[in-house]
């Protein structure tokens, strides 16, 4: 398995991707070329998605998670991603961060989900030192009982990938497309979204500030190579990839809002 | 298309014995350095699968070991029966903890059955890892392939190290 190292040898090296309004799909779609068919270890960054979304992890439900008709009246893209893990609105004020690694990149960290968690949220942590009480609390990052970012993850035999959608800013109304979800946080404690979320924009100063702040934590780990994201977008897909993040089609939706009328 | 499992979660179960051979497939208590259970009878892989094969047609599943790790199983994606499988090729995935974790195949051969209690029951998976959590029958195109399989003294030990290590 191939280990990307620094020319100084003594970090491993990360292309980093930092950019803005990149539309979700064609990240989640990058995010999953680069697990699959790369061999480099991979951080993205993108500061705010062009549009609204909706996206659920690879095995959502959509009649248990989403508003479908509300969905369909206000054509809201429903993406469903490659990695686990629940369902979210993303928009302008969402902040992503993937990090894509070899098993190996991280010494001593084993690849499955907790301790990737935990080392992300270590990452975290450091990175937001001086905001008062940011921790990992059942999968989610909170500050208290509140969370501002989610988490996912897909883990292959040689790879890792973890990505979060840090919540800057949302539109409260946005809400309204999400059902309280059957599997919840036990700290969530039946909340409505508005109680439960906690928007970033309170505690820094921009966004610009977090992304800054999270790319001097990752410099502890790694050494990092700045990748234009025309760069990566442009190459080539490999042979034999076969990608599995789409766009719900309209006649996806409408089925979902028929099954639900049968019930 | 690969066949989509919808589930329920069930609690983690963590299996601490170490069978005999010749024993049954639920073992008395016992304590063991890695405190997962390693059964007889069985081959395994470096990546936390195991292999039984009876008459040229093996069952696949993941280890104690690997079910502790990934956590309480919400998902179980597996590919249809019918398809071929090379070593090492993934042949689906577990959800557990918000992550994807692909399941690769020890062995080459075509996929026969799969096991369609993981569709209600993923938490079998944890639970009953190598006995009602199997997940795939392989009917195997190259049965040598076995050798190179770690016996359970060896994965046992392969288990130990990878532990220690991090």
């Amino acid at each position: 398995m191939a280990v990307s190292h620094a020319k100084n040898g003594s970090l491993p090296l990360m292309n980093l991707v930092r950019t803005t309004a990149f539309p979700i799909i064609n990240q989640l779609h990058l995010e999953e070329k680069l697990l699959r068919t790369s061999s480099e270890n991979w951080c993205i960054i993108n500061d705010g998605t062009v549009d609204s979304a909706i996206v659920m992890g690879v095995s959502g439900k959509l009649s248990d998670l989403v508003e479908t008709r509300s969905v369909l009246r206000d054509r809201i893209p429903v993406v469903r991603r490659f990695s686990g893990g629940g369902t979210v609105v993303v928009g302008k004020g969402t902040i992503f961060v993937t990090f894509i690694c070899n098993k190996d990149a991280v010494p001593g960290l084993q690849p499955y989900p907790c301790p990737i968690m935990s080392w992300t949220a270590r990452l975290y942590a450091k990175a937001l030192h001086d905001v008062v009480d940011f921790s990992l609390r059942e999968n989610d990052y909170v500050f208290g009982d509140r969370k501002f970012g989610g988490n996912a993850q897909s883990i292959t035999r040689a790879r890792w990938l973890h990505h979060t959608s840090f919540l800057w800013d949302y539109d409260a109304r946005n809400m309204r497309y999400l059902k309280h979800p059957p599997r919840a946080p036990k700290y969530r404690s039946s909340r409505r979204h508005e109680e439960f979320l906690c928007p970033m924009k309170g505690f820094l100063s921009s966004s610009s500030d977090f992304v800054d702040r999270t790319v001097a934590s990752i410099e502890d780990h790694f050494s990092l190579r700045q990748v234009e994201l025309g760069a990566v977008t442009d190459s080539p897909a490999a042979a034999g990839y076969t990608q599995s993040t789409k766009l719900l089609t309209e006649e996806e939706l409408k089925a979902s809002v028929e099954s639900e009328t049968e019930v | 298309m690969a066949m989509r499992l919808w589930a329920s979660s069930m609690a983690n179960a963590l299996g601490v014995s170490r069978a005999v051979a010749g024993a049954p497939l639920h073992p008395p208590f016992a304590f063991s350095r890695c405190f997962s259970s390693v059964l007889e009878g069985l081959k395994y892989s470096a990546s936390h699968e195991w292999v039984k094969n009876d008459g040229g047609v093996a069952t696949v599943g993941i280890t104690d070991h690997a079910q502790d790790h990934l956590g309480d199983v919400v998902f179980v994606d597996l590919t249809d029966p019918g398809a071929a499988v090379s070593k090492g090729d993934s042949f689906g995935s577990v959800e557990s903890v918000k992550a994807t974790s692909s399941v690769d195949s020890p062995v080459s051969g075509e996929i026969v059955e799969i096991n369609t209690k993981l569709k209600e029951t993923p938490g079998l998976v944890n639970s009953s890892p190598y006995e009602d959590g199997w997940m795939i029958k392989v009917k195997l195109s190259d049965p040598s392939e076995l050798d190179s399989l770690l016996d359970p003294a060896k994965y046992t030990e392969h288990c130990e190290a990878e532990d220690a290590a991090h």
